[in-house]
């Protein structure tokens, strides 16, 4: 029960999210790109809407409840930035200036029948891989 | 002003951002997860590749709901298709999206996530390293994007 719990909610959500970015026509790679050119800043709309809303449940709703609804504590990010993470996003922003195209809106962008979003998801696969390969030589 | 910085009006932007905030309050309000998309792309190596980066615990004990939450994303997108809503067409070149593509890879998990993972749940933790490498991806992402432009490569 709580697995099939588990697995409705986080396919909505993940519905939810790639829906949104449809919604907001992020999932069009020009949308993007005029963003980052300051030809169209609506972007700011979609970035502020999304992260203003959970700014109050992920700050407020810890302090109301000890654990999720399903029992799980909270994920907290414990993430702290260092020079390769800062390489990283700088890469990535390359990237992102290059095609107007992120991980999510690739996703929800192929759904909506954009078949050319698949090299963009073979892309991103490849360099995940990179990186995990580069991550075993570097501990080996 | 307001039509020279917004040519497309504001509320689709707005509307399309409070459902994407809602999917991820969602996510955090049942399940305690902040859902970033770019870890999916990793975790998904577990089931290929045997070495060690890629069998480490995080990915093997995430990877069935960052499938989950991915093939959401998709089925979001198809659900938005099948409304019949309009059309959102694009004419990027295939090498662009390819290049584009192993670069956002490679740096989204170099970086530690990407625009929903640092953009999303990382600026709403307040998390400082989060707010740190979004600034950087959206300098070099509008540096990128202007020099394309003056060569005469952007859209």
């Amino acid at each position: 029960m709580k697995n099939t719990l588990s697995f409705t909610a986080t396919l909505a959500a993940g519905a939810l999210f790639g829906f949104g970015l449809s919604w907001a026509t992020m999932i069009r790679p020009e949308v993007v790109l005029s963003f980052l050119t300051f030809d169209d800043l609506g972007l700011l709309f979609v970035l502020g809407a999304a992260t203003g809303l959970n700014l109050l449940v992920f700050q407020l709703l810890p302090r109301l409840r000890q654990r999720s609804l399903l029992g799980e504590a909270f994920e907290t990010r414990l993430f702290r930035a260092d020079r390769r993470s800062l390489i990283g996003g700088a890469l990535f922003g390359i990237g992102w200036g290059i095609c107007g195209v992120c991980p999510g809106p690739a996703l929800a962008g192929f759904g909506a029948g954009n078949a050319d979003l698949l090299i963009a998801l073979a892309g991103i696969f490849v360099g995940a891989l990179l990186h995990g390969v580069q991550e075993d030589r570097r501990s080996a | 002003m307001i039509e020279t910085l917004f040519p497309h009006g504001i509320s689709h932007y707005l509307v399309g951002g409070l459902l994407i905030g809602l999917g991820v309050a969602l996510l955090f309000i049942v399940t305690g997860r902040q859902g970033g998309a770019s870890t999916f792309f990793s975790a998904s190596w577990s089931w290929l590749a045997k070495t060690p980066f890629f069998q480490q615990s995080a990915f093997l004990q995430s990877r069935n709901w960052r499938l989950v939450y991915a093939g959401g994303f998709v089925l979001g997108g198809l659900i938005y298709l099948g409304m019949g809503l309009p059309q959102v067409t694009s004419e990027m070149p295939a090498w662009k999206l390819a290049l584009g593509g192993v670069l956002i890879g490679y740096g989204a998990r170099l970086g530690g996530g990407c625009t929903s993972g640092h953009g999303i749940c990382g600026m709403a933790s307040l998390n400082i390293g989060s707010i740190s490498v979004v600034m950087t991806f959206m300098a070099t992402g509008i540096a990128t994007a202007w020099l394309f432009k003056s060569l005469g490569w952007g859209v």
